[in-house]
């Protein structure tokens, strides 16, 4: 049924002891294979929860979720592990580890899977060269900018060749220019490697500019999901009306453009 | 007056040896236990509320013994060991003891101190317990680990120091010998001047070392 997602979430639900109301109640979710689709809502709209359950960082109380046409909700930990490497993940915080130079960081998963040292080596020059850091592979990433930090998590989380990428507010407390970096990285990874995108943000802007497909999530429920350009353009949710009136974007009319443009830098 | 010059050099190098091998046993010991009370705490990468007891339980227990009583009670222990139980080898066994608790509390603050949000990273890297532990924990909290060694060093100075006290040799022995019992003034201020140095340049070392491999 959901062979052709790249992520397939069925009535996803996660309770938190001592609340009344469950953080997600039946959520469902597709990310077809090879787009990019945003999770939108506002503050306590239920989307970290979603990122960390999707991760498996959190186990559901309910529902299936399939990363690449492999059930997720059912593996032991050992065969997770060796899952993993299927999905990448860059988180809001990037999380890069401090004592490793830029190389080592990107060999991070890798040595976790225990892929052969020479094999590592070229891999890691190789993402290092396509996300224009190679110059940077003996730098600590204290001594990077943000938006070369980000290129790190991000060389990082594609360095197993995962199907699919979770982005935690890739674009948030970003100047202009690196958000607008950051957004055309992500096209250059779906368009050209293949790889699906799941973006989880509050950032209309991005959303708008880049997205195939959303959800708005509030309260822990879908309230509207389907391609960016009709959901945003004809909202049929007041949850979706009041996020693109609070949103600090422009409006949906300048946000079309801006989807074009983007699309015409990554493809071309 | 005799001249005590030779007896201190042989009571500083009898300290020093003290520390240095209680030392290296306590970190070993301490990484391990340390390790595993940080990964199985609430906020660990394994939780597990029995193991985190019984680990804690043991080193509070440990650490709750004075270390005068615990040499005592550790006589037979250290005769069974070294075959005696006066003299530098035999101060090590109960140093050891006394030292490990600590160590192992002060690793685990120093590991539980790298931020969770990276351990959470690595885990969706596809990072077993055991890898987050040596390709995450440790290198990240080298600093922080650091600095425990440096104040645990300073502890095993201090801890060597009561040791001399029941025959333990080195400079605790030699001050209690001498200052105490032959009220040889001078060489119990000489004593506590080379403790003080000795603790002095270990604490700038560690500090020093700290600092440089700090990448944060």
């Amino acid at each position: 049924m959901h062979d052709t997602s790249a992520i397939s979430v069925s009535g996803l639900t996660r309770r938190f002891a001592g609340t009344s109301a469950a953080a997600l109640d039946g959520v469902d979710l597709e990310v077809a294979t090879g787009t990019i689709h945003g999770v939108l809502g506002l503050s306590g709209a239920g989307k970290s929860t979603l990122l960390r359950c999707i991760a498996r960082l959190e186990r559901p109380d309910a529902g299936e979720i399939r990363i690449a046409g492999s059930d997720w909700t059912s593996l032991s930990d050992a065969e997770l592990r060796r899952e993993r490497g299927k999905m990448g993940i860059v988180f809001q915080q990037l999380h890069l580890l401090a004592s490793r130079t830029v190389a080592a960081n990107v060999a991070l998963p890798l040595e976790l899977h225990g892929t052969p040292r020479l094999a590592i080596v070229s891999r890691v020059a190789e993402l290092l060269e396509w996300f224009g850091i190679a110059d940077k592979a003996m730098q600590f990433p204290a001594q990077l900018s943000g938006g070369q930090r980000q290129r790190v998590a991000l060389a990082r989380a594609l360095a197993t060749a995962p199907r699919v990428l979770l982005a935690d507010e890739p674009t948030s407390a970003l100047d202009p220019e690196t958000r607008a970096s950051v957004l055309n990285t992500l096209n250059r990874i779906r368009d050209r490697l293949g790889v699906s995108v799941l973006i989880i943000t509050h950032d209309l802007r991005s959303t708008a500019g880049i997205c195939d497909s959303v959800t708005i999530l509030d309260a822990g429920r879908v309230v509207e999901t389907g391609p960016a350009f009709q959901v945003l353009r004809h909202p049929s949710n007041d949850v979706t009306r009041r996020l693109l009136a609070y949103t600090e974007s422009p409006s949906v009319k300048e946000a079309i453009p801006q989807h074009l443009h983007f699309e015409e830098v990554a493809r071309p | 007056m005799t001249n005590v010059t030779p007896a201190l050099l042989a009571a500083t190098l009898e300290t020093l040896i003290m520390v240095a091998v209680s030392l290296s046993f306590c970190v070993v010991f301490g990484l391990t236990l340390g390790a595993w009370l940080a990964i199985s705490s609430p906020q660990g990468i394994a939780p597990s509320r029995s193991v985190h007891q019984l680990l804690a339980a043991f080193a509070n227990i440990s650490r709750s013994i004075p270390f005068l009583v615990l040499i005592v009670l550790l006589l037979p222990f250290t005769r069974f060991l070294v075959g005696t139980s006066i003299g530098t080898a035999a101060a090590i066994v109960p140093l050891i003891v006394g030292g490990t608790p600590y160590a192992a509390r002060l690793v685990e603050a120093a590991l539980l101190d790298v931020d969770p949000g990276l351990i959470q990273a690595v885990v969706t890297l596809g990072a077993s317990p055991a890898q987050a532990v040596w390709k995450v924990y440790f290198p990240e909290a080298i600093p922080g680990l650091i600095r425990a060694f440096t104040v645990l060093a300073i502890t095993m100075i201090n801890f060597s120091a009561m040791a001399g006290a029941v025959g333990g040799g080195g400079l605790g022995d030699l001050a209690i010998r001498y200052g105490y019992q032959r009220f040889r003034l001078d060489v119990l201020v000489l004593c506590c001047v080379i403790l003080i140095v000795l603790v002095q340049a270990i604490q700038f070392g560690g500090n020093s070392l700290a600092r440089r491999l700090d990448r944060r």
